[in-house]
């Protein structure tokens, strides 16, 4: 039996009439990773934001003790013109270059260690670059690496691959998958790829305004809840990897 | 004692002074798209000299009360909405002016539109050196947290960083510095001695030290220069300074990245 660190109960968000989330009941075992899915404004991400304690809400939320929680919040766009380069962002985060480095090269950005000669140029180029000219996916990474810098317990992850391409995508969540195995990381999702949740997630969570399902992909993710959820049109092969 | 309070070289510290936290203020406030706020601030500053000239007392202070009083309505503004809150200002800004046109005694007019930094004192030195020394240390103090809160708001209250006081205190050091380069450029400019500088810095810098250096030397630079040649070609020194400012922006826009 695995180690409860997170307990949700009755939980509500929004004003009385006007509710986004309604009545969530569910909790997450140490190790975890959560995929939590549903529909466009679903309250998913306001979902993460209740559970990090930025948003009033009503009912229970209990996070085990002494616990470190890291979160990158959705639609994170840079302008292109902020002058700020990636070391300087990663350092708002924590001070020293070593653990920049050793977080960049754990997630299999080159680094001046290990890498050849024209290598060490890349990654010199990518501290010192204006965060806003990186790519969609260096971008995700580089956010990844934030997250990871002071060694969180929990992960919470608002779209993950939103922006990246398909390739991108892959890579992110193999990341993922390896910090997951390797630091026993808990992770929590918002994905709205059923692919992916059905690929990396241990547990589902449906929502729409109120829980439809939780547990494990195979057995939640049968097509009368996905119905239920998405309102009868999604189908699982025939959902938009992009919607 | 009275041909020094007059001399070029006290107006040249008290404006180099100026010129540097002018530009480090106005960095942030490039950053946070607060361009015409900064403008606008310096017009509300007018009604709040005219009271002051009324009562006798210095104007710088009674700039910084109206100046204040526009802040708490900006950051209330802010914080309750997501709005940007161009609107308000616009209004606050032309009502302000219309109101400091009208209370403003005629003689006195001129200079509180266009600043006249050839009648400071000592006790304008001592007042900017301080208060430049406290603006400058204040910022680079919350320097790091109000980056994080413009690049995202939420990734900054995750992690516990008092995003509304952090707010506050910016908007509080933007009063002082607008209330301190009234003196030298007047309400109707001193908005571009904040934004010109730090807008110049931005298009030669890749990074925020960088950034924050290229701001402070360009306000500093154009305070300097347009002294000197305002000293030399006999003529108002605040449109000198806003023309060195804006020299020096058609020169980096050479060197843009």
């Amino acid at each position: 039996m695995s180690e409860v660190i997170l307990k949700v109960k009755d939980l509500s968000v929004g004003f009385e009439r006007d509710k986004v989330i309604t009545g969530l009941d569910f909790s997450v075992n140490k190790g975890d990773v959560v995929a939590i899915v549903g529909p466009n404004g679903a309250g998913k991400s306001v979902l993460f934001r209740a559970l990090l304690g930025l948003i009033p809400h009503f009912g229970q939320i209990e996070w085990a003790r002494d616990l470190k929680i890291s979160y990158v919040p959705q639609k994170f766009s840079i302008d292109k013109e902020l002058p700020l380069s990636v070391e300087e962002f990663l350092k708002f985060k924590k001070k020293k270059t070593a653990d920049i480095v050793d977080t960049l090269e754990s997630l299999g950005i080159m680094t001046a260690k290990h890498a050849h000669h024209s290598e060490f140029h890349l990654q010199e180029h990518i501290l010192k670059q204006r965060l806003g000219w990186l790519s969609g996916g260096q971008l995700q990474r580089v956010l990844i690496a934030w997250a990871l810098l002071d060694n969180p317990d929990v992960l919470l992850f608002d779209e993950p691959t939103a922006g990246i391409d398909l390739g991108g995508e892959e890579t992110i969540y193999n990341l993922l998958k390896k910090l997951h195995q390797e630091r026993n990381m808990t992770i929590l999702l918002i994905s709205h790829d059923l692919n992916i949740v059905y690929k990396y997630a241990t547990n589902v969570l449906c929502l729409n305004k109120e829980m439809i399902c939780y547990g494990t992909p195979s057995t939640v993710l049968d097509p009368s809840s996905l119905a239920k959820l998405y309102g009868g049109e999604a189908g699982f092969y025939k959902h938009d990897r992009h919607g | 004692m009275i041909a020094m309070d007059n001399s070029l070289l006290l107006q040249l510290i008290i404006g180099i002074l100026i010129g540097l936290s002018a530009g480090y203020v106005g960095s942030f406030m490039v950053l946070r798209k607060m361009s015409l706020v900064g403008d606008a601030l310096s017009h509300v500053a007018l009604p709040g000299i005219a009271i002051a000239l009324l009562m006798n007392i210095n104007p710088f202070f009674g700039a910084f009360t109206a100046l204040l009083l526009a802040i708490l309505i900006i950051w209330f503004l802010e914080k309750k909405t997501e709005l940007p809150s161009e609107t308000l200002v616009g209004i606050m800004f032309t009502l302000s002016l219309a109101l400091g046109l009208l209370l403003t005694p005629e003689p006195e007019l001129l200079e509180a539109l266009s600043g006249d930094i050839t009648k400071v004192t000592f006790f304008d030195l001592w007042l900017t050196l301080a208060l430049s020394m406290v603006i400058i240390w204040t910022l680079k103090r919350i320097a790091d947290n109000l980056m994080l809160g413009i690049i995202s708001k939420e990734l900054a209250m995750s992690l516990k960083i008092p995003i509304h006081k952090i707010n506050f205190i910016f908007l509080f050091l933007a009063a002082f510095i607008v209330a301190l380069g009234i003196k030298v450029a007047g309400t109707m400019l001193t908005g571009s001695l904040v934004i010109i500088p730090a807008a110049a810095a931005k298009n030669i810098s890749v990074n925020l030290s960088q950034y924050s250096k290229w701001a402070l030397i360009f306000g500093a630079l154009s305070a300097a220069a347009g002294l000197l040649s305002a000293s030399y070609f006999d003529i108002s020194p605040g449109p000198t300074i806003i023309l060195s400012a804006g020299m020096i922006f058609l020169g980096t826009l050479v060197f843009k990245k």
